[in-house]
C-alpha cells in the first residue's frame, strides 16, 4: 500500500511548493535597504528650483517618501490613493519625481490631476532613486524617526496595501 | 557559382547583433564594463544581463558602472555598489554564503535522496526475487542456445 502512497505524497508536496510559488512576485526583489539608514541627499524642490530638501531635515519624523514620474503608467493608477492620503494628513508624504526630462512635465501632472506631496524633490537624472535601489517606478518606503528605512513598496499603493501594510507600520513608527 | 554560393554562406556571420551598444570614448575601459555587465541581473527584464539589455534601467546601469570606472572604482566595489542598493538578487552567479548554501547544495541533496531511494528499491526487489538456480540440462541448454546465435 505505502508503495502507492509515495508518489501521491510527493505530488502533495511538489504541489504545494507550486502554490506557494504561484503567490510570489518575481518582479518583487526583496531589498537590502531596509532596516538600513535612508541614503542621505539634497535635491532641488520641483516647485521651486532655488531651494533645496536635505533628507537629514526629516530626523525625528517618520516620513514616506514615494518614487513618481510623469512617464510613469502604474503612478496614475495610485494618484488617487495618494490624494486620499494626503487628506487625512497622517503622514508627510514627499514625492521624488525620479528620471522626469524636464520640471515642466511633473508640474503638469500634479497640476492637472493634484498634488497630494507635502513637497516634491526633483531628481533628474535618477542618481538618488539609484541610491535607493530604485528600478520600477512607483516605489514607496517608510523611513523611521532615525532615518532608517523600515519598508520598501515596489508597484503602486493600493487601498488595501496603504491599510495593512502601511498605514499600521507608520501608526507604529510614530509610537517609537 | 562555387564562390558565390561560400560567399552566400558567410553572409550570417555579418547578421551577429552583439550586445546593446553606447557610445564610449575609451574602448578599453567599455569592454571592460560590458564583462562585468555580463555578471548582473537586468531587474526589470529578470532573465537578460544588463550588459544585454536595452531597458532604460540597464542603460543606467552601464552608465553608473562607466562613471565609477572613470573614478577608478575596481570591479568588486562596483558590485558592491549594486549588491548593496539591490541585493544579492542582481549578481547572476550569487556567492555561497549562509542564505544561499540552501539553493546550491538541494540539488545535490536531491540527487543524494533519489540515489538512496533507487538503492533502497533494487535491494528489496533482490529480496523479494529469489534467483533461480539452473539445473545442469537447462545450462546446457542455455549454452546451446546462445551459442547457436554466433
Amino acid at each position: 500500500m505505502t508503495r502507492f502512497m509515495w508518489p501521491l505524497v510527493i505530488f502533495l508536496v511538489l504541489a504545494g511548493f507550486l502554490f506557494v510559488g504561484l503567490g510570489l512576485d518575481p518582479r518583487e526583489v526583496p531589498s537590502p535597504l531596509i532596516g538600513k539608514p535612508a541614503p542621505t541627499f539634497t535635491l532641488p524642490l520641483l516647485r521651486s528650483p532655488g531651494k533645496n530638501f536635505s533628507s537629514q531635515d526629516m530626523k525625528g519624523q517618520v516620513w514616506m517618501l514615494n518614487v513618481w514620474a510623469s512617464w510613469c503608467g502604474a503612478c496614475k493608477d495610485e494618484h488617487p490613493i495618494l490624494m486620499d492620503l494626503a487628506r487625512q494628513n497622517v503622514v508627510p508624504l514627499y514625492g521624488l519625481d525620479y528620471k522626469e526630462k524636464r520640471a515642466e512635465d511633473g508640474l503638469a501632472v500634479l497640476n492637472r490631476s493634484g498634488d497630494p506631496y507635502t513637497q516634491v524633490l526633483f531628481d533628474a537624472d535618477g542618481k538618488v532613486g539609484f541610491d535607493y535601489g530604485v528600478y520600477g517606478v512607483p516605489e514607496t518606503y517608510i523611513i523611521d524617526k532615525q532615518g532608517v528605512i523600515r519598508d520598501k513598496l515596489i508597484g503602486p499603493v493600493t487601498p488595501q496595501n496603504l491599510q495593512e501594510r502601511l498605514l499600521p507600520l507608520i501608526a507604529e513608527l510614530k509610537k517609537q | 557559382m562555387r564562390h558565390f554560393l561560400l560567399l552566400l554562406m558567410l553572409l550570417p556571420a555579418l547578421a551577429y547583433g552583439g550586445e546593446a551598444k553606447d557610445l564610449a570614448d575609451d574602448p578599453v575601459m567599455e569592454r571592460r564594463m560590458i564583462s562585468l555587465a555580463e555578471k548582473v541581473r537586468c531587474l526589470v527584464c529578470q532573465s537578460e544581463t544588463v550588459a544585454s539589455s536595452r531597458s532604460d534601467w540597464s542603460n543606467d546601469v552601464r552608465q553608473i558602472m562607466r562613471e565609477k570606472m572613470q573614478a577608478g572604482a575596481t570591479d568588486q566595489e562596483i558590485m558592491d555598489i549594486l549588491v548593496e542598493r539591490f541585493g544579492k538578487s542582481v549578481l547572476f552567479d550569487p556567492p555561497v554564503d549562509r542564505e544561499t548554501i540552501p539553493l546550491w547544495i538541494a540539488p545535490f541533496v536531491m540527487l543524494l535522496l533519489g540515489v538512496a531511494a533507487l538503492f533502497y528499491q533494487v535491494r528489496k526487489r533482490r529480496q523479494t526475487v529469489p534467483e533461480t538456480e539452473l539445473s545442469e540440462e537447462a545450462q546446457k541448454r542455455a549454452a546451446a542456445l546462445l551459442n547457436d546465435q554466433e
